[in-house]
């Protein structure tokens, strides 16, 4: 039998754009065990909600995660509109998911970059991070911001996108669709990609179903598992919504979900801008939530399920805010995928969940 | 101008930001501002490194670690900090885990600020680190670099002390201890949550 070597991996590593830790045990090339670390980005973000009254904590929710800025502060204002039963106008939903679909679009495309520069294939990642500036600049023409970009507010949203400028989005969108196809079949079809992930980090459905994960990681083992399936805010008016799957449970099965996710998302646009109706974007929300009341709501985040928890008190503080995000979930599963795999395939593995570490730590 | 700021090798590091700077890092790196156009690289390997961008407010886990990037770039070295966070502590300030900019740790030599950074932001840093730089490899040559003074290392002790970025629990204990030492308080305070 082979020494067992522990060899560290992170926080600095050139493939992860944010700091974790593993302690990886290795025998021959194989690893044996990983062990995580986690807590480099962790602020405290939770507690702060009893400094900001609940209004301005929106913009706090959105530095969770620059990634998935969009969905955390709609998920807040979704769980305080429960909280306080407010109606949001139909408007007002519509351009919530023509705005969470285009930063899953770009959320996708920025991993899928960030993948193909962890193997190696550098052409690919440029094109895909150019390919994703335009949607960043459709967000810059519709809200001001690149990645951080204040758009919803308890009640509704903070701006307007005027029909003809919906319309010149679905343009843009379809332009790219083109341009993404020769992405798509790179990503699906080159020797190269599938000799890297075929094969890597593989979790089986019943392991997928034992460690609970979430997102595009149980959609690659076989589990349509989807929040969007149920409807919440404007989802409720799309037509029909079937989640992307796939049966092979590895690597290049996840690779697979997320780039046929974008051209679902690419499709939900085109649905939401042809039936969006006119009217209000903001609900006047008066009065603070009561003492002791509760409430949860659930999303879909490009990486998976976020789920939000808020208690109030009766002042403009809330007592409790609560989030438990996608990544701190698959970090399980992602450790039980490492066990057995060669150590070059380490940091294919780890970015195939799609990590996003400020978001687990807040 | 010497070789050094017509090829500056940049090292990015997240020392607790929201992502939001790095992947405007990253984007000053691909195509639509490509600063790989004037030289600029982005390397994993401090040892490789002239420029340090770094993103984030910092906290007492990630002190060491930003420290010991830092000791292994070779002067000249310029440090960027990118970010209203890594300026000061941004919107994080007042978390009990964040214990401010990224000048506690190490000294910085070009702030950038904004939320996020903006690419052209990050560019213009770098651009206006590379003057720093310049002065510093022409002072390497004549021998006379000195290395900037390390910020004290923080201790979040002090600052409960202070009453700053402290609970009100916390404020109450302290100040109920009056003069007693901190770690009596700790004790008080660990045995009235139990």
């Amino acid at each position: 039998m082979a020494d067992r070597t522990v060899i560290p991996f992170g926080p600095q590593h050139p493939v992860l754009p944010e700091p974790v830790h593993l302690d990886l045990v290795i025998e021959d090339e194989k690893v044996i065990e990983a062990i995580p670390q986690v807590g480099f980005i962790h602020r405290g973000l939770e507690k702060l909600v009893e400094k900001r009254d609940y209004k301005s904590f929106v913009y706090i929710t959105e530095r969770i995660c620059g990634i998935c800025a969009f969905g955390h502060s709609l998920g807040y204002s979704e769980t305080i509109e429960a909280l306080m039963a407010v109606e949001v106008p139909p408007r007002a939903l519509f351009l919530r998911v023509i705005w969470h679909e285009l930063s899953r679009i770009h959320s996708h495309l920025l991993w899928m970059g960030c993948l193909a520069d962890g193997f190696g294939y550098e052409n690919l990642f440029m094109q895909c991070w150019r390919l994703r500036e335009r949607v960043l600049d459709i967000f810059e023409r519709t809200t001001g911001g690149r990645v951080i970009f204040s758009a919803v507010n308890v009640g509704g949203v903070n701006h307007d996108i005027s029909n003809e400028d919906l319309r010149g989005i679905v343009t843009i969108l379809e332009d790219m669709k083109d341009e993404y196809q020769v992405l798509l079949k790179t990503f699906l079809l080159d020797k190269s990609v599938l000799s890297r992930l075929k094969g890597v980090g593989v979790l089986t459905k019943e392991k997928a179903v034992e460690y609970g994960v979430v997102g595009p990681f149980v959609r690659a083992s076989g589990i349509p598992d989807d929040i969007r399936n149920f409807g919440y805010g404007g989802y409720g008016y799309l037509e029909d919504f079937e989640p992307v799957v796939s049966d092979d449970c590895d690597g290049h099965a996840r690779c697979m979900v997320r780039a046929r996710e974008v051209l679902q998302s690419i499709d939900i646009i085109k649905e939401m801008v042809s039936k969006i109706p006119d009217g209000e974007i903001m609900t006047k929300v008066k009065g603070s939530p009561a003492d002791g009341s509760k409430a949860v709501s659930r999303l879909e985040q490009p990486r998976g399920e976020s789920f939000y928890y808020a208690k109030g008190n009766g002042t403009k503080f809330l007592e409790r805010f609560r989030i438990r995000t996608p990544t701190s979930i698959n970090i399980p599963g992602m450790v039980f995928a490492l066990q057995g795999c060669d150590l070059a395939d380490v940091p294919l593995n780890i970015l195939t969940i799609d990590p996003c570490i400020s978001c687990t730590e807040r | 101008m010497s070789a050094v700021s017509k090829s500056p090798w940049v090292l990015h590091y997240d020392a607790s930001s929201c992502n939001g700077c790095d992947i405007e890092v990253l984007a000053a790196l691909t195509p639509l501002y490509d600063v790989e156009r004037f030289g600029i690289i982005n390397t994993g390997n401090p040892k490789h490194a002239d420029v340090f961008l770094i993103t984030g407010s910092v906290n007492e886990l990630q002190v060491p670690i930003i420290r010991q990037l830092y000791e292994q770039m070779l002067e000249p070295k310029v440090v960027v900090a990118c970010g209203i966070c890594a300026c000061t502590g941004g919107v994080f300030k007042e978390c009990y885990n964040t214990l401010g900019g990224v000048d506690v740790a190490i000294p910085v030599d070009v702030y950038a600020p904004g939320c996020a950074v903006r690419p052209e932001t990050i560019i213009d840093a770098v651009v206006a680190g590379l003057g720093v730089l310049e002065e510093k490899s022409a002072l390497l040559k004549k021998g006379e670099l000195v290395s900037p003074e390390m910020p004290p290392l923080p201790s979040a002790a002090d600052k409960m002390v202070q009453g700053e970025r402290v609970s009100d629990t916390w404020k109450n204990n302290i100040a109920a201890a009056g003069e007693a030492p901190l770690a009596s308080v700790a004790a008080t305070s660990s045995t009235e949550e139990q």
